[in-house]
């Protein structure tokens, strides 16, 4: 290992940017004759539109231009898009109801846009806004999900009868059925998967700017996937050719997946830059963050696991209800189904599975990917059923969890995934260790002296990342292949810069990409820069999410150094006078095998250029090279998490004593950056056990709309959190990485539900355990001991 | 935020002049409620008159058996100030709690007691001290100026210059953090001075901050944990329901956190 290669802890190279505010966000830019855009939003979670007049508005001061959904449609705008086909039961297509940039006709949710007001402040926008009249015929709403599809509820789309997307199943029902039929147990539990806000530090942000001169547009925008935004924009919504549009999304304050999306705003802002002439700017307020952002998970669940006499699972059964809100947003249809189903055998041996999935709309915000997207709801289910499962059949949690863990790899699972590799119960082992399991009950005699009830919760999750193999997918229903490209190109003085089809949004690429290209040609760290986020400088890529930019981002990367190495190798025997052969690298150099003859990767890379020592017959001048790389597996990431919690009794309040994780991630490239991955999962994991949940009352509006009502995790709500590793290198890329940035957010809220309802001894709790939820979970308890 | 004219007074009687002179004005202290109403457009006054620049409302000072806060002192000065801390060690905790950092370095115990928000702390401290509320025009006895939630005794121009506190012989604050916002679910301070005990709640009742009486009149013979584990948990009769506590956990919280003032304040 270099210093600064793979396996080190490198100080991040863009937080000196970050810390001394020199970053460049979206709203850090400001465009000549820049104009700015306010959206007016409906009120009514649902209503249709009677009247619409921006007559006396657009006499308002400063105004530039305001537009409806009539506007867009005159201009054949097409409608927001979601990218992934899903399939009913029977085989129909789903029902996708319309998604216009505008409304038409109808909003079904609070925050939907009714018209999008132009002018020369920001503030004028807005003024003008109240002048625009609106007459609303209010519909009754239909916000719960649990009855979103009864008969009789509000219609939101007319294609989509009983506000049914789809009924998707995945697995073998007869199958199951059978295992069901044979069981000496069965456990049962109806879950809930809260609604969960992003809230990342930036909100979202766009401007739209339009070169008359060039007939083409720039998109400046917080997206984690420029390209993919590109695309969308370009071939389904129509703004422009591809090579017309140039989509830039610079620094980028977090995303959690949910600015991988192409929503109304980014849309509006391009096109409306060339209906005014001017470019157009949106920052988002933090209640419009709150209002349209795509919000995560909100599952209702009816689960069941079969088990033998032994407490050997033998089937598993799962009914979801998914909310997908108003409508369809980029990667919602997804999340319940492939980013879901598939994670249910979690890391079980589980002879048959079967899951339905009815994904539903409701007069709510969009749902769509959340950090984990789907992974997470799957390991609640799975990590609470088996938590449960244990104590009823009176087992060991942990031996419970190692006599049903795969043993060998690989491992075909009934639900589509092939896992490759791991070594689940030596993870187990080693977190028992690290947890010091065998002195829990000392420490939970330690809390009744002084008052506090402690339990324990465990959690060994999976999740599949390095998403993923293109003909995968595509089979499933994706509309894009899942790939990752790569350039790096070496200048005359032997500096290097890599252009990445990943985004980085906080995850450090600027460094640990570095890392992985210092390391392999032996120079200094500082002498790689890492180019992303614009259309105009990488060719194309897929983006960041799904802890896919180090298995596929990298190794698209480790392709293109293949690549560069075997022309390098060429240039050097040219310039040494040696045959090709006979060239070795090592440590940055390149020599002849067996003499003193060597030159230095730089020497190299300049005789590339000037080329005095070669014909372009011969060889051609340069040193540059692409790579595309299609990953030929998922990765399968996947840990034990265990956590101690103290109830205080009189208040309910849960306080985290303990929090031991050990995870799997394949190949690590930087220590200290993947602990910050999982601090983060865990601190958003524990977020949605303890305090965070989006609600609507029965009209449909959002009660949590900012942060004096949304609990957002502090500092001081986290624990000291003990993490260790078990590492078993993943097969299916070069460079044996698996991914960690969704792990704690998967692994941690089962692992919380677990350890309170084992201080609570009952299993009557849902998300988020507030303290008035567990003060009330806890007069069941007191009741319960009464009765008996 | 729609457009207002900013004034910036140097001294306490230019404040008054101001408000005198201006139509349609409002005072900006730290801004930690004012600003966010602002922004919302839920406020619009035609002038703003800042009173950061003010001198004379930023002592902390001793007269007599009390404690002087001036207006603008902001609440992380109130915790960190040597003479808080030994005279009312209670109330340099309670400014600790407030908020984040950001809140306490910029809000000030003027703003928070002319808002009275009914989960604000401050006014806890206010009645439980059995405080002066000290304005331009006049003194205020504490009990006359907590008027329901969002509402006081000030008048219209009236502005607070200072808030004065009778030092105690015993005091706590325990406050039950709502987990979201960090104001207080629950907040009560007790406090004993001269034989009489006062114990003031915040953040329950649907009446803004009031005097718990029934504890009170447990903890007049001694001020002591016994009497107060023998009382009744209040009624949840007036308080709070909302999405992060309902009636009935409030007054519970109401008991624990009387129960935790007192052992506080007994030095437990
Ligand atoms: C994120 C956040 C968390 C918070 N958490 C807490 C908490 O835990 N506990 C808590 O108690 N508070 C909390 N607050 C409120 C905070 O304490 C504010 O400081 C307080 O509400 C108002 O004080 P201010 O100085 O900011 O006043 P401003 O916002 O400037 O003014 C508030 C009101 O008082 C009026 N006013 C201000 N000064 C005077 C004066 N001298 N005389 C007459 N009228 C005046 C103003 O005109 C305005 O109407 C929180 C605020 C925020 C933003």
């Amino acid at each position: 290992m270099s210093a600064n290669g793979i396996g080190a802890s490198v100080r991040r190279k863009e937080d000196h940017r970050f810390i001394t505010g020199k970053g460049s966000y979206t709203d850090d830019i400001n465009r000549e004759g820049q104009t700015h855009a306010y959206f007016l939003r409906s009120p009514h979670a649902h209503a249709l539109i009677k009247r619409l007049d921006v007559a006396a508005a657009r006499q308002a001061p400063g105004v530039v231009g305001i537009f409806t959904g009539d506007d867009l449609a005159a201009d054949k705008v097409g409608g927001l898009i979601c990218g992934w086909m899903i399939h009913n039961k029977d085989g129909s297509p789903m029902s996708a109801g319309a998604h216009p940039a505008l409304a038409q006709g109808k909003v079904r949710y609070v925050g939907d846009h009714v018209a999008v007001i132009i002018a020369e402040t920001y503030s004028q926008a807005k003024d003008a806004a109240d002048l625009v009249e609106v007459d609303y015929d209010v519909l009754p709403a239909c916000v719960d999900l649990a009855s979103a599809d009864s008969p009789g509820q509000p219609q939101i789309h007319d294609n989509a009868a009983n506000n049914t997307v789809y009924n998707f199943h995945l697995g073998d029902k007869a199958a199951t059925d059978a295992a069901f039929a044979r069981a000496a147990h069965v456990t049962k539990l109806d879950l809930v998967n809260n609604r969960l806000v992003p809230n990342a530090m930036e909100p979202r942000a766009a401007i739209g700017d339009y070169n008359s001169g060039e007939d083409a547009f720039t998109l400046y925008t917080t997206s984690q996937n420029p390209h993919v935004a590109r695309l969308i924009l370009s071939a389904f919504i129509g703004l422009a050719p591809e090579h017309k549009l140039r989509v830039i999304a610079p620094d980028v304050g977090g995303g959690f997946g949910s600015k991988i999306f192409v929503y109304a705003e980014e849309t509006v802002c391009v096109w409306a830059a060339k209906k005014v002439g001017r470019p157009v700017k949106w920052v988002a307020d933090r209640t419009e963050e709150f209002l349209c952002v795509a919000h995560g998970r909100d599952h209702v669940t009816h689960a069941e696991m079969a088990m033998d006499e032994k407490g050997r699972i033998l089937g598993l059964r799962v009914h979801t209800k998914a909310n997908l809100g108003a409508y369809l947003s980029t990667f919602s249809s997804a999340v319940p189904t492939y980013l879901y189903a598939p994670l249910l055998s979690g890391q079980y041996d589980i002879p048959a599975i079967y899951a339905e999935v009815d994904a539903l709309y409701t007069n709510t915000s969009p749902v769509d990917a959340y950090r984990g997207a789907g992974r997470p709801e799957a390991t609640f289910v799975v990590e609470r059923l088996v938590e449960v499962a244990s104590r009823q059949l009176g087992q060991d949690p942990a031996q419970f969890r190692m006599r049903n863990f795969v043993k060998s790899w690989p491992h075909q699972t009934p639900v589509i995934m092939m896992y490759d590799a791991g070594d689940y119960a030596g993870t187990m082992r080693k977190a028992l260790e690290l947890a010091d399991y065998k002195n829990f009950g000392k420490r939970k005699r330690e809390s009744a002296r002084k008052g506090m009830l402690r339990g324990i919760g465990f959690s060994a999750y999976i999740e599949a990342c390095g998403i993923a193999p293109s003909a995968a997918v595509g089979s499933l229903g994706a509309g894009v292949g899942l790939w990752e490209s790569a350039e790096v190109r070496v200048n005359p003085t032997g500096n290097v810069e890599v252009l990445t089809g990943s985004h980085s949004h906080g995850q450090g690429h600027e460094t640990t990409f570095a890392q992985l290209v210092a390391g392999r040609l032996g120079i200094p760290i500082e002498q790689v820069s890492i180019v992303h986020g614009d259309t105009d400088k990488v060719q194309f890529g897929m983006g960041t999410y799904g802890s896919r930019s180090g298995a596929v981002g990298m190794s698209a990367i480790v392709k293109a150094l293949d690549k560069i190495e075997a022309k390098a190798k060429k240039v050097a025997a040219f310039a040494l006078e040696a045959s090709e052969a006979d060239i070795e690298f090592k440590d940055g150099r390149f020599s002849v095998a067996g003499t003193d003859k060597s030159l230095a990767f730089g020497e190299v890379a300049l005789q590339a250029y000037i080329a005095h020592k070669f014909t372009g017959a011969q060889l051609e001048p340069g040193l540059k090279e692409g790579a595309f790389y299609d990953p030929t597996n998922f990765t399968f990431p996947a840990g034990v998490h265990i956590c101690e919690v103290e109830i205080d009794t009189d208040t309910g309040v849960t306080q985290i004593a303990k929090w031991t994780a050990v995870d799997d991630f394949g190949t690590i490239i930087n220590p200290m950056i993947v602990e910050g991955q999982v601090h983060g999962g865990i601190a958003q994991g524990i977020g949605q056990a303890l305090i965070e949940n989006a609600i609507y009352d029965k009209e449909g509006q959002l009660v949590t709309a900012s942060f004096m009502d949304y609990g957002m995790p502090r500092a001081h709500d986290l624990p000291h959190l003990e993490l260790g590793f078990n590492t078993t290198p993943a097969p299916s890329n070069p460079l044996g990485i698996k991914g960690c940035g969704e792990a704690g957010a998967i692994a941690a809220p089962p692992a919380v539900i677990n350890a309170i309802t084992d201080a609570l001894g009952h299993e009557e709790i849902a998300m988020p355990a507030t303290p008035q939820a567990v003060w009330k979970a806890m007069q069941k308890s007191a009741m319960k001991i009464a009765a008996e | 935020m729609y457009a207002f004219d900013y004034h910036r007074p140097q001294t306490l009687r230019q404040a008054v002049n101001l408000i005198g002179r201006t139509e349609d004005s409002k005072v900006l202290a730290g801004g930690q409620t004012l600003i966010p109403t602002l922004k919302a457009r839920l406020a619009n006054p035609a002038n703003l008159i800042d009173l950061g620049a003010v001198p004379e409302l930023r002592a902390i000072t001793q007269k007599g058996k009390s404690i002087v806060i001036g207006a603008m002192v902001r609440h992380a000065e109130v915790a960190e100030s040597p003479l808080v801390k030994s005279a009312i060690p209670a109330l340099a905790d309670l400014a600790h709690l407030i908020g984040d950092p950001h809140v306490r370095n910029r809000g000030t115990i003027g703003g928070s007691v002319a808002n009275n928000d009914p989960a604000a702390d401050y006014p806890a401290a206010c009645l439980a001290m059995n405080a002066t509320i000290i304005t331009t025009k006049r003194k205020i006895p504490v009990d006359q100026y907590f008027q329901g939630m969002f509402t006081t005794a000030l008048e219209e121009g009236e502005l607070i210059s200072a808030v004065s506190f009778p030092i105690p012989s015993r005091a706590a604050y325990a406050k039950f953090r709502n987990p979201a916002s960090r104001y207080a679910l629950v907040g009560v301070f007790v406090a004993v001075k001269s034989g009489e005990t006062r114990v003031a709640v915040t953040g329950a009742s649907n009446g803004g901050v009031y005097r718990w009486t029934e504890a009170e009149a447990a903890l007049k013979p001694r001020f002591s944990l016994a009497p107060i584990e023998r009382l009744a948990k209040p009624p949840s009769t007036n308080m709070n329901s909302d999405i992060h506590a309902s009636a009935d956990y409030r007054a519970h919280l109401v008991y624990v956190m009387t129960k935790r003032a007192v052992a506080k304040a007994l030095g437990r």
